[in-house]
């Protein structure tokens, strides 16, 4: 069974979370085990939680995490197995990355000089090529804690990093792959892989990002791209959102015993006086024809 | 302090006990509220994922209502004020960016300046009341009841987005609120997670796994209720509750509570016309267990 073991010791203003658990290891418990390379938050090698969140040690200061009490609380990375003390099996983490083929797949004849790529889409992807593959994002991933199946974060933002360079010819079939059960519509939408991202990564955005290329690619419809493509005409049609009507045309006639299963559901909140007005009897907001003049530009603008 | 008010969809569908019990607080707490009625929806992130920068279009034009007003935006949504936050932080810290919108918006007669503040309803009660202010507030304190907190994701993430550095007891806005309440606050890790309504249309079976899971972990810690900023946390708390705890084979039965309801019990109020008996989950029980001084609602 896993247990936390305490430790005692004055460390200084400017000292790291990593310097900490070095001094322990060279002066405490010669046992305690963890991994740690650069020490300059580039190698990823000492993720790990600080007070319940995903962080790389050497990238944190005790006097920012230390409590009123004093305490730090370290612990290892969640959503993979533990080795031993703050080291985790990154295996499944790899075999994950592998599983989006993060390489360049070309199409088309090979050109006589390099592969041409604009500034502004490298540009566009500088802050993803960033990832240094600490598995912060993996550790706190809400999707990943409750179904392992999912491809994850981390993979998820490698994935956009090819799809969106303009060098690669697999952007379609990348993302027929990715609109698979377990891939880019399993995230919850959290954000709690932005938020501990050491290196501004924002998985969950590029994450967001494959989901529009996948519904301008015209990839075959999913319950996340229907509820999506949904809501936009609603707002369209209302101004705001008539959420019997979402429900129905995303699940449809395609799922009609997922709508009727739902019914008991129903029928609680009906009789509680809380289902929404929908249809004909759910009126759209005032002055509606403003916000379809918006909807037109943005689509002209295309 | 006078607020353009943004109630957002679900409070005005799914959720309507929520604007209900807003509607009966307000007007005590020394708050005046012109409701944004011609404002569209922010898209609640669902819209950005189809197109972001539609989203942030629709959501600059309500900013820039707003600003015309002169009036800062209150919601009482949490998904609403996330969005919003993350729309208005994309648009005042990237003047090209707010340059392209306000071309847009300029075919309409409408700029936006950059202006306009906007703030979630537990937040105007922690920095605008306070800790004086609320206890004044309260005739009735909320005593041997343990509440836990769930914030879920939108006032929470991303940090950066909702003000945390310049406000850093926003982080912990509904602890404070509560315990200015008289209740027991019961801190669980599960408090700060998501409740998976955004997969409930993608995946039932792991959204609901989420549902069980917080609420599950909360009664663990000792809480009688859960307690929510966000309506669309207490559609899959609350609503699919049942269902989760069939699938997880479990007795869940836990009542989850908007903050303005128990505000408003704890100012006087009658639970019936703050919205109590419209829960799925019972909230029968925990009026019995605040006393006498609470009438049965069912009555």
């Amino acid at each position: 069974m896993p247990y936390f073991q305490e430790y005692q010791l004055n460390m200084d203003r400017a000292d790291t979370v990593l310097d900490a658990l070095m001094h322990i290891r060279d002066t405490l418990d010669e046992s305690l085990t963890l991994r740690c390379s650069c020490r300059g938050a580039i190698c990823g090698s000492c993720g790990m939680r600080i007070n319940g969140h995903a962080a790389l040690a050497c990238k944190t200061k005790v006097q920012a995490m230390v409590s009123e009490r004093g305490v730090v609380q370290v612990e290892p990375m969640n959503n993979m197995p533990v080795i031993k003390d703050l080291v985790t099996d990154m295996a499944g983490f790899w075999d994950k990355v592998r599983q989006v083929q993060p390489w360049l797949q070309p199409a088309g004849p090979e050109p006589e000089g390099e592969y041409l790529a604009s500034s502004e889409s490298m540009n566009h992807l500088t802050g993803v090529m960033g990832c240094i593959m600490c598995g912060a994002c993996v550790s706190d991933c809400a999707a990943l804690e409750v179904d392992e199946r999912f491809v994850g974060p981390a993979a998820l933002a490698k994935a956009y990093r090819f799809v969106a360079d303009p060098r690669d010819g697999a952007g379609r079939s990348r993302l027929l792959a990715l609109n698979e059960p377990g891939g880019m519509w399993d995230c919850t939408r959290c954000m709690e892989c932005i938020e501990v991202c050491p290196k501004g990564v924002g998985p969950m955005d590029r994450i967001m990002l494959l989901r529009s290329r996948g519904i301008q690619a015209n990839v075959p419809s999913t319950c996340g791209s229907r509820h999506a493509e949904v809501f936009a005409d609603l707002i369209y049609q209302k101004g705001r959102l008539d959420e019997p009507m979402l429900a129905a045309r995303t699940f449809g006639l395609r799922n009609l015993s997922r709508l009727l299963s739902l019914l008991p559901m129903i029928f609680r909140a009906f009789v509680r006086g809380k289902v929404p007005k929908s249809g004909p009897l759910h009126r759209a907001i005032p002055g509606m024809e403003k916000i379809r003049r918006l909807f037109q530009r943005m689509e002209e603008r295309l | 302090m006078k607020f353009a008010f943004f109630p957002g969809c679900v409070s005005k569908g799914g959720c309507p006990e929520l604007y209900q019990s807003v509607m009966e607080v307000y007007p005590r707490l020394g708050l005046e509220l012109e409701e944004m009625t011609t404002a569209s929806c922010t898209g609640a992130g669902v819209l950005q994922e189809k197109d972001l920068k539609l989203g942030d279009v629709l959501n600059a034009r309500t900013f820039a209502l707003a600003e015309q007003s002169g009036l800062p935006i209150m919601t009482i949504c949490s998904t609403c004020q996330g969005v919003m936050s993350q729309a208005n932080h994309r648009l005042t810290t990237d003047p090209p960016y707010l340059a392209a919108v306000n071309e847009i918006l300029g075919e309409e007669g409408l700029t936006y300046r950059g202006t306009t503040q906007i703030r979630h309803f537990v937040w105007i009660l922690l920095e605008e009341l306070g800790e004086q202010g609320i206890r004044q507030q309260v005739r009735r304190p909320l005593k041997n009841l343990r509440a836990a907190p769930f914030y879920g994701c939108y006032l929470q993430r991303p940090s950066e987005a909702l003000g945390f550095q310049d406000q850093p007891e926003r982080a912990r806005s509904l602890e404070l609120i509560m315990s200015w309440l008289g209740l027991e606050v019961v801190d669980f890790p599960g408090k700060t997670r998501c409740c998976g309504f955004p997969l409930l249309t993608i995946n039932e079976k792991n959204s609901l796994r989420m549902v069980a899971s917080h609420t599950l972990d909360a009664k663990r810690h000792g809480a009688d209720i859960l307690v929510t900023p966000c309506p669309l946390c207490h559609l899959n708390l609350d609503g699919m509750q049942s269902r989760a705890a069939s699938q997880q084979q479990a007795d869940i039965d836990l009542p989850i509570w908007h903050l303005p309801q128990l505000l408003g019990l704890a100012m006087g109020m009658e639970a019936k016309r703050l919205g109590l008996t419209r829960h799925l989950v019972s909230t029968q029980g925990v009026l019995d267990k605040l006393g006498s001084a609470v009438a049965k609602i069912e009555a």
